[in-house]
Order: structure tokens, then C-alpha cells, then sequence
């Protein structure tokens, strides 16, 4: 199991590994992502390799519809690691 | 591009060369590119040192040929082109630092110094007019009294008021407009555009992913890209180079790609081969060539060889795109967004994901008939998404 405060963070973490220009406290966590940080499928995709590598969670892509705004992530990694 | 700098020598006089193998590390203006080998050898001589600023098309270093005295590729006197003016020697190679397929493009240096003026090696040249420094009134310290890099540079340590260095941004932007500039001054474009159905190929990648770790998923950008080259490759007059009024059609297709920099600029080096691997290995090398852009550490050859363009806009939110080529290649295709549009079909109207392709092509090498069949290639190959992810679909 991995708390809130460590999903946050590793979100974070990656996120600005993709996008350096991010600044985390900037980022409004319940609008969507991809409207506030410029981010191709391809990050989008190298977004989920990271998290899914740092967190050990499979994230089918049938799922990516789910993962909207920051908070929408965090709470899916958040069901996902303590499932 | 039309210059680059030295970073650092990855061999050093001695070592053994195999083709492909990474020699130099070079700075540009776009990126720090690998500089590979073109030839098998042992390397001889290195001519520019790190920290040097060369024209394109410059003399980095001398190899010698397998079993090839090195005393004879010392004795070269043209050290434009080594390899090929030296008699009887076998392949003896020159490294050099260009980084493009033309010629043509490679800058011709600085003209002659007229007769009085101050001699300023091209390096120190160039230097010079980045530092705002005049070279002229500099007293050199080369051979003959000549200006050198270092003399160029020292004076533009002890004058405070010079002009700060450029960034890279703005290099890139500069050398974008030149391409740009020669593309659309050169080349006469003509422009296609075809809606391509999506709904087979969306389904297919769905399921395809589906069964597949995060790590092996595919993304269109790749299933469009190896269904251009498909095509490029029963198209031989969009894939190649136009150099000196003529087309020389490329034998293989590398499809540069189109990639947006995040710090502002555009890159399009080429993935190799894409005409004959399967869908499975063109994803990894995608991911691999974007990555690589973004941090700048691309190798030469790729930065030298696309035959064709692909760029790709439609997660921007375009529809359509209609794109300049990048000289000396001869077309681009490009995309829009992918989303659901009506069809009409048979009399029946169906709502299906598509993607508007469109073909910038150079009118002096093909012409629209060729051109529209080449774009319904790629619409028919898109619809048989499974037999386009084999290597020859």
C-alpha cells in the first residue's frame, strides 16, 4: 500500500521528468491534465511507463479515459495500489 | 545547419573503426549529435579540435584504410575529399561534419580574404561575427600572423560590451527558416488531401494493446508512419532526394519524423528502414528517436538521411496540414487529428474515426495523378491494419 503523499509525488515527479516547464504548484488538480501541461500521446505514454514502473500498477489503456485531471490519477493509482 | 562544433573525440589516433561506430560528439544548432564512422578503418589523423566551430562539409579526420600505410593518407593533399582523389590506396576515409544528404546545402565557406586584409581562419570567422568581435583589428598569434579561434575568443573575453552568445533557440529558429526559406524558394508544391478511415485500424491497435504490457503498446503515430513508408516504398518519386536538377530516388524508405522540441524548435530525424519492419520494432525506435530529440543526443546519420516526412499535428487539434518540405527530400505527409466523422458509404451514412492526410510534393519530381495514387495507398493500406504491422505488408 502507498499513501496519497507518495502517489502525489511520484505523479509529480514524472510528470516534470516529461515536462520540465510544469510547475507542480501551479497545476490545478481538478482541471484536466492535458489542457494545463502540453503532452503528446507520447508522453502520454511515457507518462504511464513511469508510473506504472515507480508504482508497479498495470494501467490497461482502456482505463486512460478515467485518468483526466491530476486528482483523477492520483485517486486511480491511489485504488490501484491498495487493491 | 551549416556549422557545427566539436565537443569531444570519442577515438583517438590508433583505434580501430567500424562503420557506424560513434567517433566525435558535435554540437549544432539543434541538437549534440553522435557523429558516426561511414567507413572501416583505423583512424589517423584528427584535424579539428573540441571546442572548434566548422562549416558543415569540414575536414574533422583522417582515416586510413585496412592495411593502408598511414604515411600515405598523411601525404593527401586534398583534404576535401581524401578517399576518393588519393591513387592507389584502397578506401581511406575522411569523417567529416556533414550532416545532411546535399551538398548543394553545405555552405561554401568564406569568401577569398582580399589582398591587405588580416588572415582569419574560417573557425575564427565565424566565431567572430557570433561574438560580435571584428576580426580585422585583432592581432594574430597563427601561423603568418593569421587570426585564430582562440585569438577571437580571448578578445571577446576582454571586451565586456560584446554581444551575448545566441541561444539555441534562436540558432534553431534560424536554421529553420533557411530550409524553410530554400523549400519554398525552390521547391514547387503541390498539395493533396485525403479523409482516411480509422475505424478498422482503431479497433485493431485496441485490441492489439489490450493484450500487451504498457511497455510493448502501440501508438497510431506509429501504424500511420509504417503506412506512409508502405506506400513511399511503390512510390519511389516521393522518397529521395532532389540534388543539382535531379531526382535520385532513395533505396530504402527513412522516414524522418517530425518532432516538436519542448523548448520551442522542430527536429525530423529519420527512423531507418520503416519500409521493411515490422509494426512491433518501429514503435520502440519511435519512442527511442523522441526521447532521444528531446534530450539532444541524436546520431548523425539520422539527422542526415530522412528520405520522406512525416509530421503529425492532430494532437494540436488540426484537421489538416499542409506542410513544406524539408530540402533536398521531395514530399511530406502529414496528419491531422484523429476523430470520429461522418462517412457516407453505399448511401448510408456512418459515423467513423478518420484523419485528414494530406501530401506536400515536389512538382519538379511527380506529378498529382502520381501523387493522389500514392495517398490512396497509404488510405488502402490503413484499412488492413494487421497486415501493415508485418515488416512487407
Amino acid at each position: 500500500m502507498t499513501d496519497t503523499d507518495t502517489i502525489r509525488d511520484t505523479v509529480l515527479a514524472e510528470l516534470m521528468r516529461i515536462a520540465p516547464e510544469v510547475e507542480p504548484e501551479e497545476l490545478e488538480p481538478a482541471t484536466p491534465l492535458r489542457d494545463q501541461v502540453d503532452l503528446d500521446s507520447m508522453d502520454w505514454l511515457n507518462f504511464i511507463i513511469a508510473l506504472h514502473t515507480r508504482l508497479q500498477v498495470d494501467i490497461p489503456e482502456s482505463d486512460y479515459a478515467k485518468l483526466v485531471t491530476l486528482n483523477d490519477v492520483i485517486g486511480y493509482l491511489e485504488k490501484k495500489t491498495q487493491a | 545547419m551549416d556549422e557545427g562544433t566539436l565537443l569531444e573525440w570519442k577515438v583517438k589516433p590508433g583505434d580501430a573503426v567500424k562503420r557506424g561506430d560513434i567517433v566525435a560528439v558535435v554540437d549544432t544548432t539543434k541538437a549534440a549529435i553522435d557523429v558516426e564512422s561511414w567507413v572501416e578503418g583505423t583512424v589517423h589523423e584528427l584535424i579539428v579540435q573540441p571546442g572548434e566551430t566548422v562549416p558543415v562539409g569540414a575536414l574533422l579526420a583522417i582515416f586510413s584504410a585496412q592495411g593502408e600505410e598511414p604515411e600515405a593518407a598523411k601525404a593527401s593533399p586534398a583534404p576535401e575529399k581524401p578517399e576518393t582523389k588519393k591513387a592507389g590506396t584502397k578506401t581511406a576515409g575522411a569523417i567529416t561534419t556533414e550532416a545532411k544528404p546535399a551538398p548543394a546545402a553545405a555552405p561554401a565557406g568564406p569568401p577569398p580574404a582580399p589582398a591587405g586584409r588580416a588572415k582569419v581562419s574560417p573557425a575564427a570567422r565565424k566565431r567572430a561575427e557570433e561574438l560580435g568581435v571584428k576580426p580585422e583589428s585583432l592581432t594574430g598569434t597563427g601561423p603568418q600572423g593569421s587570426v585564430t579561434l582562440e585569438d577571437v575568443e580571448r578578445a571577446a573575453k576582454a571586451a565586456p560590451a560584446a554581444a551575448p552568445e545566441k541561444s539555441r533557440a534562436a540558432e534553431m529558429r534560424k536554421t529553420i527558416a533557411a530550409a524553410m526559406a530554400r523549400a519554398k524558394r525552390e521547391i514547387p508544391h503541390y498539395y493533396l488531401g485525403e479523409t482516411v478511415p480509422l475505424a478498422a485500424a482503431t479497433v485493431w491497435l485496441a485490441e492489439y494493446n489490450a493484450g500487451r504490457a504498457v511497455t510493448e503498446r502501440v501508438l497510431m503515430a506509429a501504424l500511420l508512419l509504417k503506412a506512409v513508408a508502405s506506400a513511399a516504398k511503390q512510390f519511389p518519386e516521393v522518397n529521395g532526394f532532389y540534388r543539382d536538377g535531379t531526382f535520385i530516388p532513395a533505396p530504402a524508405v527513412h522516414a524522418g519524423v517530425a518532432i516538436s522540441l519542448r523548448g520551442g524548435g522542430l527536429i525530423a530525424p529519420a527512423i531507418h528502414d520503416v519500409d521493411s519492419r515490422p509494426l512491433s520494432e518501429i514503435m520502440p525506435a519511435l519512442a527511442d528517436l523522441v526521447q532521444r530529440a528531446r534530450a539532444g543526443s541524436l546520431r548523425s546519420s539520422e539527422i542526415a538521411d530522412p528520405t520522406i516526412t512525416v509530421t503529425n499535428l492532430g494532437e494540436q487539434g488540426v484537421e489538416d496540414v499542409y506542410g513544406v518540405i524539408y530540402p533536398p527530400q521531395v514530399a511530406l505527409v502529414g496528419f491531422g487529428r484523429v476523430a470520429e466523422q461522418v462517412i457516407a458509404e453505399n448511401g448510408a451514412i456512418r459515423v467513423v474515426p478518420a484523419v485528414r492526410a494530406s501530401l506536400s510534393a515536389d512538382h519538379r519530381v511527380s506529378d498529382g495523378h502520381r501523387g493522389a495514387l500514392f495517398l490512396a495507398k497509404i488510405r488502402a493500406l490503413l484499412q488492413e491494419p494487421e497486415n501493415l504491422a508485418k515488416a512487407w505488408p
